[in-house]
């Protein structure tokens, strides 16, 4: 029941969003974030809260994973696992949706020195090969213990990567948000909406994911005991 | 202290072969052979100052690519080596706490890549023409960029024996991390090679340290995790 009530609510607000985004949300006039078609920044309605989700969605799995050390039930490890391949979802669709962008606005798909750019691109990269070490290994215990260490080492990767790579190369030509909060608000409710939206989406595709999980174990069940 | 008698049996075993460190000086003079060949003629002192700045960009990348390549030989033979023969197990039973075992392999990997990289730095030299002022700022790099590499290397090596396809995901999943260590020391290495001094590499440095630093104790931590039965 209450699964079903975040689902429906999560449909509606990706509707409200929708609309918003495309029939309510100003378009701010900066030449900066602004360049080819002044329309493109309606996707950044999108981008944002979808990049801040993926975030979101592999702390989760650093959380899980450090509390599967710690408990060692089998929950966390489902938990680690579904919030692992939504996130890894979010952050290409981020890469993606930044990319459609950058080609409207920066003129290219894929501007190699950006920070932003590089620290999603090392996240997804991250998080890719941690779903390559939940497939390599058979055992369901043993998958768990070891996916959960690298989802501990791979998390806190990730902030060094980011310093690195904002050593290595400062600049960004990506907008920095000067929100001036009363003349913009409608800019803000949009993007407030779609950031719930998408935390709504984030969280329902993950407790979907753990009830695919738990009907497969389910399953798993049943044909054992048929078996015997 | 009990961890230095591990490194020591590794290192022992080690010399008595020198396969691993054979190949992996070996795999490493090759790398940079084949990339001096790359660059062309490009890559000798006779030419003009145009080219010989393509040189300064591209080389600090290319040493760093020879050894962790070659550091990557030893990674994924360090504990699977161990795997085959039972040893493991042996290792396991020993009355030293489980972290005793990691910091073990982190010395003897650790000496086994820095030789290598020492013997391979002169040829680097030999074959590119360069003239490295700051030694010790550069070994400095060398060696805070190998620990790094070593603390999670050999923490995803012993992971990585678990599972069934060991030695091709090492690298798969190991290079992401090591993202931070990679690009702070190729432009550490890159500033120090164009005659830079040491304080200009302040930032990276600290980057390197926070990396060692910070994954050598999570290492400490969770390593018993990744041989536990």
């Amino acid at each position: 029941m209450l699964k079903k009530i975040l689902y429906s609510l999560t449909a509606v607000l990706i509707l409200v969003s929708i609309y918003l985004v495309f029939f309510y949300a100003p378009i701010p006039v900066d030449p900066k974030s602004a360049g080819g078609d002044p329309e493109n920044f309606k996707i950044f309605y999108f981008h944002l809260p979808i990049a801040i989700s993926a975030y979101l969605a592999f702390a989760i799995v650093f959380v899980s994973s450090i509390m599967y050390l710690k408990t060692k039930k089998q929950e966390w490890d489902i938990v680690a696992l579904s919030s692992a391949e939504v996130g890894v979802v979010f952050a290409f669709l981020t890469l993606a949706t930044g990319s459609i962008w950058a080609r409207s606005a920066w003129g290219a798909y894929w501007v190699t020195w950006d920070v932003r750019l590089n620290t999603s691109l090392v996240l997804f990269l991250i998080y890719i090969s941690y779903l390559m070490v939940r497939q390599a290994v058979d055992e369901p215990e043993k998958r768990a213990r070891l996916s959960a260490v690298f989802g501990i080492v791979g998390f806190l990767g990730v902030p060094l990567s980011f310093m690195s790579i904002r050593l290595w190369n400062k600049t960004t030509i990506h907008p920095v948000a000067e929100l001036n909060y009363s003349t913009f608000s409608p800019l803000l409710t949009t993007l407030i909406t779609n950031f719930a939206a998408f935390f709504l989406l984030m969280a329902s595709l993950i407790i979907f994911r753990i009830g695919v999980e738990h009907l497969k174990e389910k399953g798993n069940e049943m044909k054992r005991k048929n078996s015997l | 202290m009990k961890f230095l008698h591990i490194a020591w049996k590794d290192l022992k075993a080690e010399f008595r072969t020198k396969q691993m460190l054979n190949s992996m000086v070996m795999f490493s003079f090759l790398v940079i052979v084949i990339f001096s060949f790359a660059f062309g003629k490009e890559s000798s002192i006779y030419i003009s100052v145009i080219d010989r700045k393509i040189v300064d960009l591209l080389a600090p990348g290319m040493l760093w690519i020879a050894f962790t390549f070659a550091g990557m030989l030893g990674l994924s033979r360090s504990f699977a080596g161990e795997k085959e023969e039972g040893c493991l197990e042996g290792l396991k039973l020993c009355p030293v706490d489980r972290s005793d075992i990691y910091n073990g392999k982190v010395i003897s990997n650790t000496v086994l890549m820095f030789l290598m990289e020492i013997t391979t730095i002169p040829l680097f030299i030999v074959l590119f023409s360069y003239e490295i002022k700051n030694i010790p700022g550069l070994l400095l790099v060398v060696l805070l960029g190998t620990l790094g590499f070593i603390f999670v290397g050999t923490l995803l090596s012993a992971l990585t024996v678990n599972t069934r396809t060991r030695e091709i995901l090492l690298p798969v999943i190991l290079f992401p991390v090591l993202i931070p260590v990679i690009l702070s020391a190729v432009t550490a290495t890159g500033v120090l090679l164009a005659a830079g001094s040491i304080f200009e590499i302040a930032g990276e440095l600290r980057i390197l340290v926070i990396f060692d630093v910070i994954f050598f104790i999570v290492a400490q931590l969770v390593f018993e995790y990744t041989i536990e039965d």
